[in-house]
């Protein structure tokens, strides 16, 4: 089928550019397509015109390397539940429909144009303690640390982020917390992630709020609109982890 | 130039041993002083920047995305082997070395396949430890399955997302390293050429993309770990950004560009579904463990596949190949599904497509379950529904993406699968220490062309990509750094950076200036379409003598009529793209020369002129057992380096999967 769609979407030049919405119309939009390929067509359409396109992120899209980033109808990656912004089809919208499409809005994701933000505090997060500190060829069999399924199975829930940073943009408070604690959640929860369990938790908080990540108020939006569907209650755990290695930072066990 | 490979002497199990024995080495104090530019952020970029970086080196990545994390490993699904036998079914390094040969049909190097398969389990462990989680069994073991071209079961997986799981481990550790200031890494830039002073490779010119401004950076050393080449073809697995650029640049240099009409067909992609389609999605050849592919005996088949009875099936991968059936190799699997469309029996409104059907499985496991779980008299519903949980735990979001793109639910009818461009076995040359034929210049993972011969078997990608970064290179870079010890810091003074910087910026201004008619994905979307129906899946002498005809006149149109918008100093991913489908137009040339040159079927290099009676791949061995890597000149000719294939240990023979 094919329908009509009316696009009103954030310009902005730059990061000192102010900003403001332009609307396009699109009468050749198939229910098949994918968000980003409606995207492809309005691009097309404007160079064919003489105007700039519209710049927005996107790699894989076939949602999991977590580039894309739109803000559809005032939800991150648009209104169906557990898929990113290029996973999301048309045929989840409706002729003649109205889509508002906007940036990643947050202080610590600042816009470098258009669509496009700047999530490289998420790296500087991971740099201050997202990992296990273990050098190549130091390993031992790989069989010689068993891990209990469940176990196994809830720190590769928490992995499965794929850092796109829609825990921000859904959050009112701009918080961090859903990004920081899966991290968190997937390391605590192995054997391998133990020796650094406290410096690790400790850091990566102290690093988010470096950056100028809000605080979580336990709303609850991160969970809903997150892609991956990455659960709130590594939160809670992050939180359980950090209170931990805040009473007991001074003393050996 | 003689090709040399640098294979060190001894027996095939002996040499790596040998060499890393032998291998000079470089003291920590002189470690501190050598810089390493790293291209690429993928398995083999992330894995060499963290090795190198804990080693002692300085190392500088560059990545065109916005952060390293989301290079296209990310997408990888199914698996990586490796040779641990933890299954206890008969695996063996020697094992998942003469299956990869095999797989390769004959066209790769016995020695480099060999040390593959030495290091592969070394990978898993170094995985674990780094936090990687795999899945596992019961007893908290790790788990594993199959895959195509292979009888044991050597796959590490994690879920439908192990190249995910693997990158983010890689990048961990490399983000470690730019903790502790090892590491510097350069994201949102793209590198625009490579810079050669005294015939060795000393840095490159890379372009910022989001202020424009070009940079240049020098190196003692520069690795490419660019990735593949896929994107030729406009539609393919491969990530919108992934493109030939950096290695093309490096062939300009004088780097040998090896086999590259190898380009591997994945089996089991979603078919296309219109003109704006952008990009192809795999469906992972794990699938191929449970699901069973199918047409019906009957042309044109109206009917669901629901109202097909199963005598009216015809399940001919089961049917030609009985011994590995669903499981033979790609190349295999995608011209026998091409063939049945071809001939009419292809299924879905484009009728270019084949069943993937998981039933049988769900019948299978729904079975066991109900046993398992000692319910006496399973209906025939209640028995699906419990193999449904099963499928879903082992192919969950593989089944969920299928239905967001397609709108169809795969538990209730089979998914519509046909061949897409996936992976390109081809690249750049490189000899055992994976160093290009421009000393100082490596290549590692799918930007080279060394291990997977003309066809790559499933779960391989992620292993080489890795061996390459986390234990080859850290080996082998020495021996070329050991002569280095003695040379500053690299200045970016030199003329050489300026003239290479000249030329990116004068390349960058003609495509700014010709604001022609037509856009950059118009001209690729073109070449793809010649690429594919003249140098895809088969491929004849008169249909390649066209396409050259026809990408030469593209490639000259792109240069009068293509329309960059915007400017060359902000943000302008239409000039990103330019550049790349600039580079495509002249690859495209040499892949389809190397397919004329190369007189024989082999993997996924199809000649309709040379096969058997049956329809398979007939290699001629006396003729082209050789490695082609092509140099080039001024883009008008390319000279063939012959690399001979010497077979110690393996003896070619037909490759039979019946």
């Amino acid at each position: 089928m094919i329908m009509h769609i009316t696009l009103k979407v954030w310009r902005q030049k730059n990061q000192q550019d102010s900003g403001h919405f332009e609307t396009y119309q699109l009468d050749n939009v198939n229910e098949d397509m994918s968000f980003l390929e409606m995207f492809d067509v309005l691009n097309d359409k404007l160079i064919r015109e003489g105007k700039d396109p519209v710049a927005f992120d996107h790699d894989c899209r076939e949602g999991i390397c977590g580039m894309c980033s739109m803000y559809i109808n005032g939800r991150p990656h648009g209104p169906l539940k557990g898929t990113t912004t290029c996973q999301l089809h048309m045929r989840h919208f409706k002729d003649g429909d109205t889509i508002v499409v906007e940036p990643w809005r947050a202080a610590a994701f600042p816009v470098i144009k258009d669509l496009v933000v700047d999530r490289s505090a998420f790296d500087r997060i991971m740099q201050a303690g997202g990992f296990i500190s273990v050098n190549t060829g130091s390993a031992p069999d790989a069989n010689t640390i068993p891990v209990e399924k469940d176990k196994a199975d809830a720190a590769f829930a928490a992995a499965a982020c794929i850092g796109c940073g829609a825990c921000v943009a859904a959050c009112k408070n701009s918080s961090a917390m859903l990004f920081v604690s899966a991290k968190i959640a997937q390391l605590a929860l192995l054997p391998q992630g133990q020796p650094e369990r406290k410096t690790r938790v400790l850091n990566m908080i102290a690093q988010m709020q470096k950056e100028g990540f809000g605080s979580c108020s336990n709303i609850g939006s991160c969970e809903a609109e997150c892609p991956k569907e990455i659960p709130i209650t590594f939160i809670a755990k992050a939180n359980s982890e950090y209170l931990k290695a805040m009473l007991a930072a001074d003393l050996p066990e | 130039m003689e090709l040399d490979a640098k294979i060190p002497k001894g027996a095939l199990e002996d040499k790596w041993k040998h060499y890393k024995d032998t291998v000079r080495l470089v003291s920590p104090a002189n470690k501190r002083r050598l810089d390493v530019i790293i291209v690429g952020t993928g398995l083999a970029g992330a894995s060499a920047a963290a090795s190198l970086a804990e080693l002692g080196y300085h190392v500088k990545v560059f990545c065109f995305q916005d952060s390293p994390r989301r290079a296209h490993s990310i997408a990888a699904q199914g698996g990586i082997n490796a040779a641990k036998n933890y299954q206890n079914d008969g695996d063996s390094v020697f094992r998942l070395f003469y299956d990869t040969i095999k797989g390769g049909d004959y066209r790769s190097r016995e020695a480099n396949v060999y040390r593959l398969a030495e290091v592969s389990a070394d990978i898993i462990d170094h995985c674990v430890a780094l936090g990687v989680p795999f899945a596992r069994e019961y007893g908290g073991l790790l788990a594993n399955r199959s895959f195509g071209g292979v009888q044991v079961q050597r796959t590490f997986y994690a879920a439908g997302q192990t190249g995910q799981q693997l990158l983010l481990g890689a990048y961990s550790a490399m983000q470690r390293q730019v903790a502790l200031g090892n590491v510097e890494v350069y994201a949102r830039h793209e590198m625009l050429d490579l810079v050669i002073i005294d015939g060795k490779a000393r840095g490159i010119i890379a372009r910022n993309l989001v202020t424009g401004d070009l940079e240049r950076h020098g190196a003692h050393a520069v690795l490419l770990a660019s990735g593949g080449y896929g994107n030729v073809f406009y539609l393919s697995t491969n990530a919108m950004g992934s493109n030939v650029t950096a290695s093309w640049k490096a062939h300009k240099r004088g780097a040998y560009f090896a086999n590259p009409c190898f380009t591997q067909i994945h089996p089991t992609c979603i078919p296309v579904s219109g003109d704006y389609q952008s990009k192809l999605t795999l469906m992972s050849e794990s699938l191929r463990n449970d699901g069973r592919v199918w047409v019906p005996k009957k042309k044109d088949d109206p009917r669901k596949p629901s109202e097909i009875p199963e005598d009216e099936r015809d399940y001919f991968l089961e049917r030609r190949y009985p011994a590995f059936g669903n499981l033979v190799p790609r190349d295999v699997a995608s011209r026998a599904a091409k063939e049945r469309c071809d001939a009419g029996y292809g299924v879905g409104p484009s009728k270019m497509a084949v069943y993937l059907d998981f039933r049988s499985a769900m019948h299978r496991y729904g079975q066991a379950e109900a046993h398992r779980l000692g319910i006496a008299h399973a209906d025939e519903a209640q028995i699906l529904e419990l193999g449904k949980h099963i499928i879903r735990e082992k192919y969950g979001n593989l089944f969920e993406m299928y239905e967001r793109i397609t709108g169809e639910n795969p538990y209730e009818t089979p998914m519509r699968i046909y061949p897409a461009v996936h992976y390109t076995m081809g690249g750049l040359w490189v000899d055992y220490e994976l160093m290009t034929t421009i000393p100082g210049l490596y290549a590692l993972g799918e930007c080279n062309f060394s291990d997977h011969g003309a066809n790559r078997l499933g779960a391989s990608a992620l292993m080489q990509g890795l061996a390459d970064g986390f234990f080859v290179i850290p080996y082998t870079i020495g021996n070329y750094l050991a002569d280095e010890i003695r040379t500053p810091k690299i200045s970016t003074d030199h003329q050489a950076f300026a003239q290479a910087e000249r030329e990116v910026r004068d390349r960058i201004e003609r495509l700014m200036s010709i604001k022609g008619k037509e856009t950059v994905d118009y001209y690729h979307r073109h070449l793809g379409k010649i690429m594919w129906d003249k140098c895809g899946m088969s491929r004849n002498a008169q249909g390649l003598k066209e396409a050259i005809g026809e990408i030469q006149a593209l490639r000259e149109e792109f240069w009068k009529n293509v329309r960059v918008p915007g400017d060359a100093y902000s943000l302008n991913p239409e000039l990103e793209k330019a550049g790349r489908v600039a580079d495509f137009l002249e690859l495209a040339e040499l892949i389809c020369i190397d397919a004329l040159h190369r007189e024989e079927s082999c993997g996924a290099h199809f000649r309709e002129e040379y096969q058997t009676p049956d329809g398979e791949a007939l290699r001629d061995d006396e003729h082209f057992a050789y490695v082609a890597a092509w140099e080039y000149h001024d883009g008008k000719q390319y000279t063939l380096h012959k690399e001979p294939l010497q077979f110690e240990v393996v003896h070619p023979t037909q490759r039979s999967y019946k």
